[in-house]
């Protein structure tokens, strides 16, 4: 106790304590937050001819997610995370046809394998920041895809690995043509996950990496130890992202070169920043965002439909740094006050 | 040697061909108030580096409650109670007061390894915090934007981070370099009060500040100690006064100091 007399007046008593402090006010839930997760809901029982895709949106939601952690939360900036995602989609598919089929425990691997991974290199790429580090990161993404390319007996090379059988969940549900087990077990899995990734943010350990993404420095000056804690980050988040690829294998049947390539890093970057980074939901709103818009303008013009995600970008990055979520915020902020929440 | 918490023995620097420190030996008791003085370049900012940790020392050692840190990590440093504040506020500009001061409390305690319980949940943390901050009158503060307050007042939640660390060894890097006159009564007071038990060791231009908080005093000149010495007798140095405040600081030196 350094002040045991201190007159306490009302603002320092009770759990409005530390109203005015963002920081430490992740973990409290938002209207909108039902909302989202509402909708998620009603995808299943509304849209049921686009469960298809919309279980890979979550997929890459999730992956986008797992980005988030790290560049966000944490300012690591990578250009090579499908590496994570591409060894759980791998791991997880080889370990089918080894006779492992049971789905949730198949994931688990694949994150895990993931986050071995990420603890093995994780102490040596985090000592790098900024430009040396985007371009390790990048090298590793494209060695691990060549090295993919070229083990052909172990992942099929350019043929990937096709013929993944899945056992049904919990022995029960099986795995449909339309998608309907799928998208439930991909939407539990995003949120539980999801779940986990905003306890994170919230936690001390989470304002403690938001303080090191701020002012490294300084943070190694109040006592923390800077590269532990980005260790630790890069691992969950590799377990993430790892996860997230042993879904796309167990829902698509398939894995193929494609989960490794620098297309799926550099997507996942391009999602994040276009929800917004830092925000939690920045991925959650991203992906969705960029894939709905793909899939349509890619209907609507198989040639040309970049011209509509770059002008949706390019405005994002122009106009409103923190992404559609930063567009949401400032209007917002400029609503009279009653009618805010 | 009992009561020595820090020490250094023939600590030395160079920048390629410029010595910056050379052979410095320092020895800091248990609840001293020492200044370190010496003219701009004359190796303090770098000193304070080697201390804390930021610049590695080509040579020499340095003792903390008799261990020897020289080859420690900054953060280990800290955990071993040898704390540093900042000549230019290096604060987290974004956050509010409460968030700065948290992030300290919060690795002191041990809560910050901790990645499920919600920051705000871990109370011990949040009223460390408080504690620190009402101690030094910041309760009106504490929500604000580090950047929306005071410069002065910014100086003091570098000071409320330093105590939540329970340090050892304080050291004040120009506390009041850049602040008003009247605000820096407010913080040389704060100062006043810390735990007597602290050893601080304050780098500071100012002679009146100097002498008002320190028993002793060493003197850097280009890289190396002139004096240590007790205010009385570093000030009416013949030497100090001319190397460290030349010929034109004479005059204000004679009516600031000795004339007050």
């Amino acid at each position: 106790m350094l002040m045991k007399s201190a007159p306490r007046d009302a603002k320092t008593l009770g759990p409005a304590a530390t109203d005015g402090s963002e920081r430490l006010n992740w973990h409290r839930v938002g209207i909108l937050e039902v909302v989202y997760w509402g909708c998620a809901l009603l995808v299943f029982f509304l849209l049921p001819q686009y469960l298809a895709f919309a279980t890979s949106v979550l997929v890459t939601t999730l992956f986008v997610l797992s980005l988030d952690l790290i560049l966000g939360f944490a300012g690591i900036i990578s250009l090579g995370h499908a590496l994570f995602f591409g060894v759980g989609a791998y791991v997880t598919g080889l370990a089918t046809f080894a006779g492992m089929t049971e789905p949730i425990s198949g994931a688990l691997l694949g994150g895990v394998s993931a986050a071995l991974l990420a603890a093995v290199i994780g102490p040596v790429l985090l000592r790098l920041r900024g430009l040396p580090l985007i371009m390790v990161t990048l090298a590793l993404g494209v060695i691990a895809y060549e090295a993919a390319n070229k083990l052909t007996w172990l992942t099929g090379g350019d043929d990937g690995l096709y013929g993944i059988v899945v056992a049904p969940l919990f022995g029960v549900f099986p795995w449909t043509m339309f998608a309907k087990t799928a998208y439930l077990y991909v939407l539990g899995w995003t949120f539980l996950l999801f779940l986990l990734a905003r306890s994170i943010v919230a936690s001390p350990f989470g304002v403690a990496l938001q303080g090191i993404r701020d002012n490294s420095l300084r943070m190694s000056l109040i006592g923390t130890p800077v590269l532990g804690k980005l260790v630790q980050v890069y691992v969950i988040s590799a377990f993430v992202a790892g996860v997230a690829g042993a879904l796309s294998a167990q829902t698509t049947k398939f894995v193929g070169l494609a989960v490794l390539s620098l297309d799926t890093s550099v997507g996942a970057l391009v999602m994040l920043v276009l929800g917004g980074v830092g925000k939690l939901y920045g991925g959650l709103i991203g992906a969705p965002v960029y894939m709905i818009v793909h899939h349509f303008a890619s209907q609507w013009n198989p040639y040309h439909w970049m011209f509509i995600i770059g002008g949706l970008l390019t405005g994002v990055v122009m106009f409103a740094r923190g992404g559609l979520i930063g567009i949401a915020q400032d209007i917002a902020r400029r609503l009279p006050r009653k009618a805010r929440p | 040697m009992s009561g020595i918490v820090l020490s250094t023995l023939r600590l030395t620097k160079r920048f390629g061909a410029l010595v910056v420190a050379s052979d410095i030996d320092l020895e800091l008791r248990v609840g001293e108030r020492r200044a370190l003085i010496g003219p701009n370049g004359a190796g303090k900012t770098t000193f304070v580096g080697m201390l804390s940790g930021t610049l590695r020392p080509d040579s020499g050692t340095i003792s903390l409650l008799g261990r020897d840190i020289t080859g420690e990590r900054p953060d280990r440093r800290v955990k071993a109670g040898l704390v540093r504040t900042f000549q230019i506020s290096s604060l987290f500009r974004n956050l509010s007061v409460l968030e700065n001061v948290y992030l300290a409390a919060s690795e002191h305690l041990g809560a910050a390894r901790h990645m499920l319980r919600p920051a705000a949940h871990h109370r011990d943390v949040v009223e460390r915090a408080e504690e620190a901050l009402l101690s030094l009158g910041l309760a009106d503060d504490m929500h604000s934007k580090v950047s929306e307050i005071a410069y002065g007042r910014q100086r003091l939640v570098e000071i409320a981070i330093a105590l939540c660390l329970a340090p050892k060894v304080l050291v004040l890097d120009e506390p009041a370099a850049g602040i008003p006159a009247a605000q820096s009564r407010l913080l040389l007071d704060a100062i006043d009060r810390l735990p007597r038990d602290i050893a601080i060791l304050m780098i500071e231009h100012d002679m009146q500040i100097v002498r008002r908080f320190a028993t002793s005093v060493t003197v850097f000149v280009s890289g190396s100690v002139l004096m240590t010495a007790s205010p009385q007798e570093v000030m009416s140095d013949e030497r100090v006064r001319s190397v460290y405040l030349g010929q034109s600081g004479h005059e204000r030196f004679a009516s600031n100091v000795l004339g007050a």
